[in-house]
């Protein structure tokens, strides 16, 4: 559990920030330069906050009114750097290991031989940092935290500095924190990487919080987000494995609207998982279309057509597909010639091939009741 | 003239040469550490003075640096007289007093380079470190002062090699004392004094320059191997 009321002014900008986190990923998400590497830095004991509280699993990190302010080094909260910040003189395995000896022996809950499987770095033990790859480096980086046994983790866009190919490399790493059931605060401004983290949502704007709570549920409320944002739009549909085809090559996904159609994935039947849909990947059609190789028609309603200010070329179609709501980004001119209206009955259409393994996020490990699709 | 075998009195000087540059190295290099850490991390008021005072004996005569030393550490001195009274410890006109003198003309020489690696230093490892549970001593020692250790081999290289030809200084200061304060370079200049000893000199000089060239092979070969461990 983590808790954060803070306050600070940076000079003509100010942070005024407050929110709470369980355990999982939380994503603190927002544009570049919102504010949130300094929240995090905060809560490291970095940058010290003018006044407010941080309070993690019950330890009060810092207080003004009660004149608290721990330093860094007795926080003991875990820290992945953008840029790695390995020590450049010592080996894979020393970076891993400096923090493992501050942790008191009671609470080192993970040790060198668990992290290293966990992060694949048994190869890379021997080796200096210079030598390794910028996804290697990141992930020793998380390692390193990780061995400080710390009481929560903070992550500071750690993939923003790595190509896609290693992004989807180091992915499947970070999804798996969740097993060691340390709390994760990770910043980022990419909708990719937060739809597949995140448990819990923290949307910072100008320095503020302007909302937070569960990542499903503030994703597929896509009206937080304009277009112009750099930030894609698009939905998050909760869903679940129903069966795999695999004569076809397919895997059907139930949610509440329906059925989904995606290749094949090796994800058990049974299992939650998420799927970020592209509001560009969809298209709709005003009569149940034949003769079409899209695999995935659904039969809704059309809710809202945005934004209203009819600027650009392009218009947000949103709909409703049985309980499940789902956005489309189509021509204003399409919305014209098939007079789309509110109201309407519409097909939308989503081609297979546009959800891969990257839309998908697994939220098997993290489900509990309340996350059934 | 043959250079094979040296005379006793050169291999005293060559062994005095040689004790003297290691102690003024090794007395100096703490002191060099904490000023470039000084120098380079902190502002405060007078900063520019004391670092103009610390590179004071780059820039004097070193006639000069060695009169003032004698001022101050000379038995009757400020500093010397309190020395002698309270620890019972002569400088002057000891072997002890050229390493003073030594470590004096050299510790600037030794500062520069300690300094501009420690500014070079990647400041947020050290906040890296501290996220992991170290405090500023113990981050002090694992990251910033093995990251600083090229610096501080290039200053005692630097410094050993000045002390092992520092002149005036020593002459002024302690004389010279054949056995106690007679070090190579003065032994160059006291058999250039007497008429029919240049070819003395010359076997002084040769031997002046094997130890230097000795001495920088040697700390170059140190110098690559430790920039090695400490990139990575």
């Amino acid at each position: 559990m983590l808790e954060v009321d803070v306050k600070r002014r940076l000079g003509d900008f100010g942070i005024e920030a407050r929110f709470s986190s369980d355990k999982g990923v939380t994503a603190l998400f927002g544009r570049s330069g919102a504010g949130k590497t300094s929240i995090v830095n905060m809560v490291s004991g970095l940058l010290k906050p003018d006044e407010g509280r941080i309070e993690v699993g019950g330890h009060v990190l810092f207080d003004s009114g009660a004149g608290i302010d721990l330093p860094p080094w007795k926080r003991r909260i875990g820290y992945v750097f953008q840029e790695g910040r390995l020590f450049p003189h010592l080996t894979v395995r020393s970076n891993l290991l400096y923090g493992w000896r501050f942790a008191p022996a009671a609470e080192r809950r993970l040790g060198l031989e668990q992290v290293v499987a966990l992060l694949d770095l048994g190869a890379l033990l021997k080796r200096r940092p210079r030598s390794l790859s910028g996804g290697e480096k990141q992930r020793v980086a998380v390692g390193r935290a990780l061995l400080s046994n710390p009481r929560a983790l903070l992550m500071d866009e750690p993939l923003a500095s790595l190509d896609v190919l290693m992004k989807n490399e180091i992915l499947p790493y970070i999804e798996r924190l969740d097993e060691t059931g340390i709390p994760v605060l990770y910043v980022s401004h990419s909708l990719d990487e937060v739809s597949r983290l995140a448990r819990n949502l923290v949307l910072v704007s100008g320095g503020r919080v302007t909302r937070s709570g569960g990542a499903d549920e503030i994703l597929s409320d896509l009206e937080q987000w304009s277009p112009g944002d750099e930030t894609e739009i698009g939905t998050m549909l909760a869903t679940r494995v129903s069966r795999h085809d695999s004569e076809a090559g397919l895997t059907h996904l139930d949610f509440r609207g329906g059925e989904l159609r995606v290749p094949l994935v090796d994800i058990p039947a049974g299992v939650a998982v998420r799927v970020w849909i592209r509001a560009r990947d969809v298209s709709v059609a005003t009569e149940p279309p034949r003769g079409l190789s899209l695999r995935n028609v659904l039969k809704g309603t059309l809710v809202e057509i945005g934004p209203d200010d009819d600027a650009g070329p392009l218009a947000e179609l949103r709909m409703r597909i049985g309980d499940a709501p789902l956005t489309a980004l189509v021509t204003r001119q399409a919305v014209r010639e098939l007079a789309l209206a509110p109201g309407r009955e519409i097909y939308a259409l989503i081609k297979s091939a546009t959800l891969d393994r990257r839309q998908l996020s697994l939220v098997a490990a993290m489900a509990g009741p309340d996350r059934d699709a | 003239m043959s250079l094979w075998p040296l005379s006793p009195e050169e291999i005293e000087a060559l062994g005095l040469s040689v004790r003297i540059a290691a102690w003024s190295t090794l007395a100096s290099l703490p002191a060099a550490v904490l000023a470039a850490f000084v120098l380079a991390r902190y502002r405060f008021w007078g900063k520019e003075v004391l670092n103009a005072l610390l590179h004071m004996p780059l820039v004097l005569p070193p006639v000069v640096t060695g009169y003032l030393l004698l001022l101050l550490l000379g038995r009757r001195g400020l500093v010397g007289a309190w020395l002698e009274q309270t620890f019972g410890v002569v400088l002057a006109f000891r072997w002890t007093g050229a390493v003073v003198a030594a470590a004096v003309v050299a510790f600037p020489l030794m500062v520069r380079p300690i300094r501009l690696s420690l500014e070079a230093i990647d400041r947020r490892l050290e906040s890296a470190a501290a996220t992991l549970g170290a405090n500023r001593l113990w981050t002090w020692l694992t990251v910033t002062l093995p990251l600083c250790l090229p610096g501080m081999v290039v200053g005692a290289i630097l410094g050993f090699t000045r002390s092992l030809g520092e002149f005036g200084a020593t002459i002024t200061f302690v004389s010279n004392i054949p056995g106690e304060t007679q070090t190579l370079s003065l032994a160059v200049h006291s058999a250039l004094q007497v008429p029919g000893r240049e070819p003395g000199a010359m076997r002084l000089t040769v031997i002046i320059i094997v130890v230097t060239v000795v001495a920088l092979v040697a700390s170059e070969m140190l110098g690559r191997y430790v920039a090695r461990r400490t990139q990575g």
